[in-house]
């Protein structure tokens, strides 16, 4: 047992924190800096980061879901506004039906973003989402469609503008009776077993990203106490503020650690067990980003709520990945139903 | 990163295992009842025998040698059984072997971890809690020995104790930090006087007041060289408030699986928020497992004797509480209407954490200026 990085774990989280930070936006401005984010998106893709849950040769992902979670993390930290998790989600769902995902293709989840979309007829009957779309247009986006015991893919295509409360990604609707293609070649049923491992690795990815939010958010607020000023001293050396950032300094040490066993478990632990070490560390991260991000609001003051000033690209980021695969609640609702046997879910 | 057990440390699991299901003791958690302190000794000294104590600590003081994570591998079987936490020593060992000579290590280690010759940490004071360099417990020189005189409060397990790892003030000249010394004290002896206190949930037995009136110790017992009490306290305090050190988690998983069974027996019986609080309390108690993991592997690199120690003492506190409010939750009115409740105590013990090892604002103290790198208040 050993919980340290290999070495060239070590040299991944390396190279792919310098590259979210060279290429990631420094400030608010700098999302409207479409040469950058075009930069950003070609590097994301020559790392080959996109493709690491693809076929190794043997039916495997190319690269573990350890690998995936440290450039998740990565990019969080520099809220780097380059799709990642949901191409990556998506070629991990096609992986496992045996077809060859199509480039910059994500998945379509249910309205409460907790699932992936289950469509039993032609076209959907309610308005689906797809996460996390790569720039330009137009997207494939994955549906799953109810065949005996499992599932098969479809495809639709999504185009138009994104407006979440997410500044970093794009979220893209699927319009009720928008018209569903059979995925051609599909070598294998989708089975609940394979929706559970690929639900544990969006845990996992989710969770990622909030640890690297919550880090990145912090090393901000601290810089930013050390260096304002106020009754001719830094705001960082009153206890009141001290404490704020030091309670926030545990929790993104306890969310690195619960969320580490999450994405370990995605291909080392059988579905059940990986879903379950994917809602804990989820329930974890969620409400420990939720109070990271408003602390570091907080200790930015005045100038924390403004549109200018770049903390709440992270707590908008972290809004989203906290809903993403489900939030605290929803964790702890399954938790309930897994493990204090509550049939339903609580009332 | 590998998060299996390999193939060593799976033996071992399985030779624990086996040796638990023939030998719990079946004890309440250490923080209900006096019966635990009563018969700690003796699990003790059953883990001791079984070669299941010390694991990571060196073979010739009485350890085995094992790598760190088989604490934790440890912690999560006792957890599984139902059984009483292993006893908390760890930091004790810490601070003697790295401040000791290598006469006081070879005559104090082997009794300490067998559990043959039992430990208490003489430290607060009624006027030294936070502050602990204004400590007033004077230790005079009087030829080969030194004289003790002061007031110890918040001792735990000092009415069983055989030793006491003492902090006293050697050089009243010096700024507070600088006169401090570390000794072993033996508390068999005239001039020591033992006050019991009583925990707020009851509990008689853990911790007391120890008066010191002429008591003696001889000057080799010293822990380190004279004026060095502060930084083995400080080596000390840092191991102290390390759940990897302190067994904490096999506490912790055991009183969430009880609430866990609770449930599960009657799901209907119980309210949405009483459930989620056992969901809650699973959590915060998986993620102190899983960040006992990762420290105890991070110990693969080397020990590190630094402020890390006050991170992991805020999570495992946030822990133990969340752990307290949830067994509360559970218990609903039985906690209030019937004397004595289980549930009562975990929760009224839970909020000690908070203080005890040092309270969560020195922690914050310490994370702010020595961690983040924030300019003292």
């Amino acid at each position: 047992m050993d919980a340290r990085d290999t070495p060239e774990q070590a040299e991944l989280r390396r190279t792919a924190r310098q590259l979210a930070r060279e290429l990631g936006p420094r400030t608010v401005a700098d999302l409207d800096d479409g040469k950058r984010i075009e930069r950003l998106a070609l590097a994301v893709r020559d790392a080959g980061w996109l493709e690491l849950r693809h076929d190794g040769g043997d039916g495997g992902p190319l690269a573990s879901g350890v690998e995936a979670a440290i450039i998740a993390d990565a990019l969080g930290e520099s809220v780097a506004d380059v799709a990642f998790a949901g191409p990556v989600l998506a070629a991990d769902l096609a992986r496992r039906a045996g077809v060859s995902a199509s480039d910059g293709a994500v998945v379509a989840f249910s309205a409460d973003l907790t699932d992936a979309a289950v469509v039993p007829g032609p076209a959907p009957a309610t308005r689906l989402y797809a996460v996390d779309c790569a720039t330009g247009s137009p997207n494939a986006v994955y549906v799953l469609v109810p065949e005996g015991e499992g599932y098969r893919l479809a495809h639709a295509q999504v185009d138009g503008a994104s407006d979440g409360a997410d500044l970093t990604r794009r979220i893209r609707p699927l319009p009720a009776e928008a018209p569903l293609v059979a995925v051609p070649h599909q070598s294998r049923l989708l089975t609940r077993a394979d929706l559970d491992s690929w639900a544990a690795l969006g845990l996992s990815l989710t969770s990622a990203d909030l640890i690297g939010l919550m880090r990145g958010v912090l090393d901000l607020s601290v810089a930013y106490a050390a260096e304002r000023r106020q009754y001719g001293v830094p705001i960082g050396s009153f206890q009141a503020v001290q404490h704020l950032l030091a309670e926030a300094h545990c929790l993104v040490e306890g969310a690195f650690s619960v969320a580490l066993q999450a994405s370990w478990a995605v291909d080392h632990l059988g579905p059940d067990e990986a879903r379950t070490a994917g809602r804990v560390a989820k329930a974890y991260c969620a409400r420990a980003a939720r109070t990271v991000c408003e602390t570091a609001v907080q200790v930015h003051g005045g100038m924390g709520n403004t549109w200018e000033c770049i903390v709440h690209v992270y707590l908008r980021r972290a809004l989203l990945s906290s809903r993403w695969f489900g939030d605290d609640g929803e964790q702890l609702r399954q938790l309930q139903r897994t493990r204090l046997g509550v049939a339903d879910g609580p009332s | 990163m590998d998060l299996r057990d390999s193939p060593a440390e799976a033996e071992f699991r399985t030779r624990f295992r086996a040796w638990l299901a023939e030998n719990n003791p079946g004890l309440p958690v250490s923080s209900t009842d006096d019966e635990y302190w009563a018969r700690q000794a003796e699990w003790h000294t059953a883990l001791y025998d079984a070669g299941f104590f010390g694991l990571s600590w060196p073979s010739r003081f009485g350890g085995h040698d094992l790598p760190p994570v088989c604490e934790v591998i440890l912690d999560e079987e006792l957890a599984a059984a139902g059984a009483p936490p292993r006893p908390s020593l760890g930091y004790l060992v810490q601070g003697i072997t790295r401040h000791g000579s290598d006469a006081i290590q070879e005559r104090f280690l082997p009794g300490l971890i067998s559990g043959r010759e039992r430990w208490c940490q003489g430290f607060s004071e009624p006027d030294a809690g936070s502050d602990l360099a204004a400590l007033r417990t004077t230790a005079t020189r009087d030829g080969d020995e030194y004289v003790i005189n002061g007031h110890k409060i918040w001792t735990s397990y000092s009415d069983v104790a055989d030793w006491c790892f003492l902090l006293a003030r050697t050089d009243p000249a010096v700024p507070k930090h600088k006169g401090l010394s570390a000794f072993a004290v033996p508390m068999h002896q005239p001039g020591i006087e033992q006050r019991p206190l009583r925990m707020i949930n009851g509990i008689t037995t853990e911790f007391g007041q120890v008066l010191f009136d002429g008591a003696r110790v001889a000057a080799e017992n010293m822990i380190g060289e004279p004026g060095e009490g502060w930084r083995v306290a400080m080596t000390i305090v840092s191991h102290e408030r390390e759940p990897g050190e302190l067994g904490y988690v096999a506490r912790y998983a055991k009183t969430v699986r009880e609430l866990e069974e609770a449930v599960r027996a009657d799901p209907g019986a119980f309210r949405s928020d009483q459930r989620e609080a056992v969901a809650w309390a699973y959590v915060q108690a998986e993620m102190l497992r899983l960040h006992v993991r990762r420290r105890l592997s991070e110990r693969l690199d080397g020990i590190h004797h630094g402020p890390g120690g006050s991170v992991d003492k805020l999570l495992m506190t946030w822990v133990e509480q969340t752990v307290g409010t949830a067994a509360l939750a559970v218990a609903g009115s039985r906690a209030v209407v019937e004397p004595d409740d289980v549930a009562l105590k975990i929760y009224l013990y839970s909020r000690a954490q908070s203080v005890m090892g040092g309270t969560s604002q020195i922690q914050k103290n310490i994370i702010a200026t020595r961690i983040l790198g924030l300019p003292a208040a």
